[in-house]
């Protein structure tokens, strides 16, 4: 027969709480601890440079002179242009695998999906490298003269450069949306389709309220895949093309801050050029800290998995 | 039919079709390029893969031939390091928080974890550079090793969370009526019956962060010679692939394909892996 806990198991149950909430705080310290690390090691360059760091276009460590803006640029218009790309393929699979997929497609077509989030970075990148840039090379022959005009599609063809950029970043965030924002569309709750389907609406007419019932889960959903995109390095950094430069083109070469810091961190010479490429670093360490926490918060104030409170009620009306 | 279809019913549905089949396109489009990388990973890297590969070490520039052997124990050495420290940070902190989920450390852990798995890895490899390279000031298996565990963490802790949370509550009740405290019941009763479960997800944060490059940039550096002292420079197997697939020839093009094959190969191994373990355990568990 079980006895009662004695002392002693009381004790031992404090020391589980307590180990294991000792490890749990650990991780919070983690993020924390890179936060307060990149602010320490960048403060040469904080110092130096303050905000004008971000406002300069001229990068030459040699004469050390070091201006961010084009690496700022190169990172948010890569991204962009990923998202807009990736967005509405995200939401279409989502849509179809959680309303209209046959049940049998259902989970090999999202194991698929989510493959694609596990091919790592370089595979993506040595893909990019000899297979897509060729492709885009061939694409930027191709142009017709009076597009190039314009100041979206100038240059040499290079093939690197920001459209191959864009593309390989799309594929890369486009299983992350997909995933969250079908988790979330799943979170919707049963009667107010069945509501839409009573009122007569067709089966887009239904979906299309489920998507504006869970719209901030799907904003939430989009911000991470923003989040994934602006720190993207390897991929990125391999077909970009790494010239510092602040461009509309899409033919252009250009930079984006994670690849800076990937080419360029060994190389270093002297304290304040490392410094400069911490600092880019620590930049980029609070963008996407506060873009990827302010999509949880989107995402848990939606989804069935709320911490700690349960937001998804129905509404009075409908559950009486 | 009770009404009539009048033009705009039909203009709906068509909508409604329209918008079904941009659906189904989407997928397509998405599985596209899945099957192109695929196809030309293994269309490129199959013929470079042979025994030598796996076996010998990279020659020296112009010779043909060599493998990879040095950077493939230098990557299963640093995934040793990151598990040593990251599956008992992981595990417990995910015990925790399916112990106690609604305390405060709890949210904040798991927000943490969140947070931390969407880091940037380049910014992982400034923070082990800081904490593990400059202090000794060498570039080191275990400060690349730690930066891979860094990024492990969080992949651990969620899907162990979730793993927790697929065993059904009526085993912890039943262990708490029998008198057993909550660590006891968590020891004994949940975590065993978890166990499966947890190994593949280890099994799968393993098979994730090998594929990092990123972190290893500057905390392990690389090494063209073999070396499996902990606190020297290592090679890894997808620095090794960066370096190739940057340079200039071919020979050195056809290895990087076939590091990513081997890479590749590992991913889908454990994938599938993964899949068919966490299916079992929600049959074995739901009703």
């Amino acid at each position: 027969m079980a006895s009662r806990p004695s002392r002693t198991d009381f004790r031992v149950d404090l020391g589980f709480r307590l180990g294991t909430g000792a490890l749990a705080a650990l991780v919070c310290l983690i993020v924390v601890g890179i936060g307060v690390v990149l602010t320490r090691e960048s403060w040469l360059s904080i110092e130096k440079f303050g905000l004008g760091f971000w406002r300069g276009t001229t990068w030459d460590p040699v004469s050390g002179e070091f201006g961010a803006l084009p690496f700022i640029w190169g990172t948010l218009y890569s991204s962009v242009i990923a998202l807009l790309i990736a967005t509405p393929v995200a939401l279409g699979i989502a849509i179809f695998l959680s309303e209209l997929s046959p049940h049998a497609l259902k989970q090999p077509l999202t194991f698929l999906t989510e493959l694609l989030a596990a091919i790592p970075s370089i595979v993506y990148g040595i893909w990019g490298v000899f297979v897509l840039v060729p492709v885009v090379r061939r694409l930027q022959v191709l142009t017709p003269d009076f597009l190039k005009k314009f100041p979206l599609f100038t240059g040499p063809p290079l093939g690197v450069g920001m459209l191959a950029a864009g593309l390989v970043l799309a594929v890369m965030v486009v299983p992350f949306i997909a995933s969250v924002a079908r988790e979330i569309l799943k979170a919707v709750p049963v009667n107010q389709r069945e509501a839409a389907y009573a009122l007569g609406a067709t089966r887009w007419e239904a979906i299309r309220m489920a998507l504006y019932y869970a719209r901030t889960g799907i904003i939430g959903a989009v911000m991470l895949g923003l989040g994934r995109a602006l720190g993207e390095t390897i991929a990125v950094t391999m077909v970009i093309g790494n010239n510092p430069q602040v461009s509309w083109s899409l033919f252009a070469p250009q930079y984006t801050m994670a690849a800076v810091i990937a080419n360029e961190f060994t190389e270093a010479a002297n304290k304040l050029y490392l410094d400069a490429l911490v600092e880019i670093g620590l930049v980029l360490f609070t963008i996407t800290i506060v873009i990827n926490g302010l999509s949880r918060l989107l995402i848990w104030s939606v989804s069935e998995r709320a911490p700690a409170r349960k937001v998804l009620k129905p509404e009075p009306a409908l559950a009486a | 039919m009770a009404f009539s279809v009048t033009s705009r019913d039909g203009r709906r549905r068509l909508v409604s079709r329209l918008v079904e089949v941009a659906c189904a396109g989407a997928v397509v489009a998405a599985l596209v390029p899945l099957a192109l990388v695929l196809w030309y990973v293994l269309r490129n890297g199959v013929p470079a893969l042979n025994r030598a590969f796996f076996t010998s070490m990279p020659k020296p520039v112009g010779e043909p031939g060599g493998g990879m052997a040095n950077a493939m124990v230098g990557t299963l050495i640093m995934l040793g390091i990151a598990a040593a420290f990251a599956v008992p940070v992981g595990i417990a902190s995910a015990v925790y928080l399916s112990e106690y989920p609604k305390s405060r450390l709890s949210w904040a852990a798991r927000f943490a974890a969140d947070v931390l798995n969407g880091v940037p890895s380049i910014v992982v490899g400034i923070f082990a550079y800081v904490v593990a390279v400059l202090p000794f000031n060498r570039f080191s298996a275990l400060a690349g090793g730690f930066a891979l565990g860094v990024m492990m963490i969080p992949i651990l802790v969620r899907a162990t969370e979730e793993l927790l949370a697929l065993v059904p509550p009526s085993l912890r009740e039943g262990a708490l009526a029998l008198g057993a405290t909550r660590g006891r019941a968590a020891w004994t009763v949940i975590l065993p019956a978890a166990l499966p479960g947890i190994v593949t997800g280890i099994l799968v944060a393993l098979a994730r962060i090998a594929g990092e490059t990123a972190p290893l940039l500057f905390t392990a550096l690389n090494n063209r010679y073999w070396s499996t002292k902990l606190t020297q420079p290592i090679a890894s197997l997808t620095v090794q692939i960066y370096t190739y697939a940057q340079s200039p020839y071919e020979d050195w093009h056809r290895q990087a394909w076939a590091g990513a094959t081997v890479l590749i190969a590992a991913v889908l191994l454990f994938s599938v892996l993964a899949r068919t373990v966490t299916r079992r355990l929600e049959r074995m568990h739901r009703p």
